[in-house]
């Protein structure tokens, strides 16, 4: 179809009316560099928003307990009651498909005060106790030292995981901190490592980068609360249903604190699933919609491209009528117009593709492309796929555009142009 | 070389025109035959079919020994490509190719590779003095020229046969004297050929000249070209 004559041919043909081939053609570039950049764009806020939950399981629910709100089995409603460490070790033994639990017990910050210190130097920070678990749920980056390990939980050790944060205020980033002592809410703990947050808009009970991380026992004893903690997380295992294990997870609780089996209001449970899941539609409906709608514009191209060719066809019918008297056979014609097309849309499209890829590189390279606070709009490029698909459709649209000028074409038959007016 | 039997074509537009009521005529390989007569007689329709370029209601035509009836548009096309050699009255080159180009257009219809195909014009552009003018547009040639460039187009392919309508039409009668010697000239080494005219001093250049009244022959009258003086006016 493209050999160097048929190339010949057709670039005659396009090349003849410069300024109607240029505007042919422009109706496809804008299409695909309008689609370029709004794919780029949705990749953009898909990109940002997924940084700001990064390394948080998606796959989790978060249950804390609240008063009961039934009365039942002679307790009066508005108990108030308790997850303790043996409901977490009966969910992980009798619910399967509970993937991962993380009980955790959380000290907010006091009203303003300073209360870690070291040395002299203090900060303002909450305290959390979490056991190995935690780290599954809510993944941090370990920048010195370790998390917390099963032997912390197990002698309840006073050791200490610092936030960034934490580290930066009262250490300072030119120390080693491992090792060292803090003081925190009057007590000394070894500092076994610090660590930061893939993200800063998903966090259990505050920031963990403005957190001092204990052993979950530690904690217990130190403020003298038993195996009882605040709430806990747990993660689905691969192939069941979230909603299934909460109510699965729920259950199992009231039975063993005498709950009525009828009384939802003494749990608060929040499925981050679902609402990532809502997210995830979201996403999938602004791509759809910024497929249709770059899809349009392009289709518009297309018409555009079809509606010239076909009058540039009805201007040509003296010539391709004298074509086919000197032999040009049917499918000849329907070559030559069908490849003028798809050529002209080609050139276009890629024209646009460049452009567009082009120009979002360069916003790129303004917006950047590492996550931070509060960015919401990350690395807006197209991906390799996309760009392969853009060019499918390109080539698609090139041949559709053809097809009534095509068929045009061959309708003009040598008589019609060899007639003597 | 053509067989024509009861040839019949009726247009229909507005009202049905028939336009040949039984046209019997034979062309020997390597004749030279002008069809005449008067403006809409139906000379240009006869050509046409002659040509493949339009289709007949009635009859048979047999060119070349096959029997032209009912051919897909693929078949007609290899015909015409591979037969038949068409010089127009407007010439009908294509604008916006090169002298060369437009000669050398039927060979890319059959697949010539294109050193060979522009080697093959340039021969036919040489035979009529146009070597100079190869890589000119039609718009920068003169009638007699382009003309000329027609006939190249015709011959390029080696055909059987070629058609002419009207072909000094538009040229003046010193150029339609040059052009009609290049035709006697091609006639010359074998080559069957038809002139559509209706012009007297043409047709005396032909061996046969057929006169077309209100589609039937009304007479076939020999003639001999050579006792015509070309240094006259021809018109
Ligand atoms: N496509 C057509 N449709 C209807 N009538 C036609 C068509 N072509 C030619 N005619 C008519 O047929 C008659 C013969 O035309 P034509 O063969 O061109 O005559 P000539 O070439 O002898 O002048 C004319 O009256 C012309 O108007
Ligand atoms: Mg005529």
């Amino acid at each position: 179809m493209f050999d160097i004559d048929n190339i010949n041919e057709i670039w005659q043909t396009i090349a003849r009316n410069k300024t109607r081939s240029l505007l042919t053609a422009f109706g496809v570039f804008w299409g695909i560099f309008i689609l370029v950049i709004l794919l780029a764009c949705g990749n953009g806020f898909d990109n940002g928003l997924r940084s700001q939950i990064e390394g948080f399981a998606t796959n989790s629910t978060f249950l804390i307990t609240t008063p009961t709100t039934e009365a039942y089995k002679g307790y009066q409603k508005g108990r108030n009651w308790d997850v303790n460490m043996s409901d977490i070790e009966a969910i992980e033994k009798k619910i399967k498909g509970v993937d991962k639990v993380s009980p955790i017990f959380s000290q907010w910050t006091y009203n303003g005060e300073n209360n870690v210190f070291y040395g002299t130097k203090g900060g303002n920070f909450s305290l959390k106790g979490v056991i190995p678990n935690y780290n599954e749920i809510d993944r941090c980056k370990v920048l010195y030292g370790r998390f917390i390990n099963e032997t912390d939980i197990v002698e309840a050790r006073k050791v200490c995981v610092l936030g960034k944060k934490a580290y930066e205020d009262i250490i300072g980033t030119d120390k080693n901190p491992l090792g060292l002592m803090i003081k925190a809410n009057g007590i000394y703990y070894h500092v076994v490592g610090v660590i930061e947050a893939y993200n800063n808009k998903v966090s259990i009970s505050g920031s963990i980068n403005e957190t001092i991380i204990l052993p979950l026992t530690t904690m217990q004893i130190a403020y003298n609360t038993g195996d009882k903690f605040d709430f806990f997380m747990f993660t689905t295992a691969r192939g069941y249903n979230t909603k299934d294990l909460q109510t699965e997870v729920k259950n199992l609780l009231r039975e063993r604190h005498d709950i009525s089996p009828t009384d939802e209001g003494a749990f608060v449970c929040f499925d981050f699933e679902e609402m990532f899941t809502m997210f995830e539609y979201l996403f999938l409906g602004i791509k759809i919609l910024i497929w249709i709608v770059g899809i349009g514009t392009l289709l518009s191209g297309v018409v555009g491209v079809s509606n010239i060719m076909l009058v540039t066809i009805k201007e040509r019918t003296r010539e391709i009528g004298v074509r086919r008297a000197l032999g040009a056979k049917p499918s000849i014609i329907i070559r030559q117009v069908m490849a003028e097309s798809l050529l002209l849309t080609i050139l276009a499209g890629i024209v646009g593709l460049v452009l567009g890829v082009a120009i979002m590189a360069v916003v790129s390279g303004f917006v950047g492309n590492t996550p931070s606070d509060d960015v919401m709009f990350l690395d807006p490029q197209i991906g390799f796929g996309a760009a392969i698909a853009a060019s499918i459709i390109v080539m698609l649209s090139g041949l559709l555009a053809g097809v009534l000028p095509a068929i045009r074409a061959i309708q003009i038959k040598a008589i019609d142009a060899i007639r003597e007016e | 070389m053509i067989k024509l039997e009861n040839i019949n074509k009726t247009y229909f537009g507005a009202q049905p025109l028939h336009v040949l009521k039984g046209i019997n005529l034979d062309v020997t390989e390597g004749e030279l035959v002008s069809i005449m007569g008067a403006s809409g007689s139906g000379k240009s329709t006869l050509l046409n079919i002659l040509g493949i370029l339009d289709n007949y209601d009635e009859g048979d035509y047999y060119l070349a020994g096959k029997l032209v009836k009912n051919l897909s548009e693929n078949q007609a096309a290899e015909f015409r490509n591979k037969l038949i050699g068409f010089i127009f009255q407007s010439f009908n080159l294509i604008p916006f190719k090169t002298a060369l180009e437009n000669v050398a257009l039927p060979l890319f219809y059959q697949g010539v590779n294109r050193k060979k195909r522009n080697t093959m014009a340039m021969e036919y552009l040489e035979r009529f003095g146009l070597k100079d003018w190869a890589e000119h547009y039609p718009n920068e040639l003169s009638g007699g020229q382009k003309q000329r460039v027609s006939i190249a187009r015709a011959l390029v392919t080696s055909p059987k046969i070629i058609l002419a309508d009207e072909p000094t039409g538009a040229l003046d009668s010193k150029t339609s004297a040059e052009v009609m010697q290049i035709l006697r000239e091609v006639n010359a080494t074998g080559i069957t050929m038809v002139i559509v005219t209706h012009e007297r001093g043409i047709a005396n250049l032909t061996r046969k000249i057929v006169h077309l009244k209100d589609g039937i022959i009304e007479s076939i009258e020999e003639n001999d070209p050579d006792k015509m003086d070309f240094t006259k006016e021809i018109k």
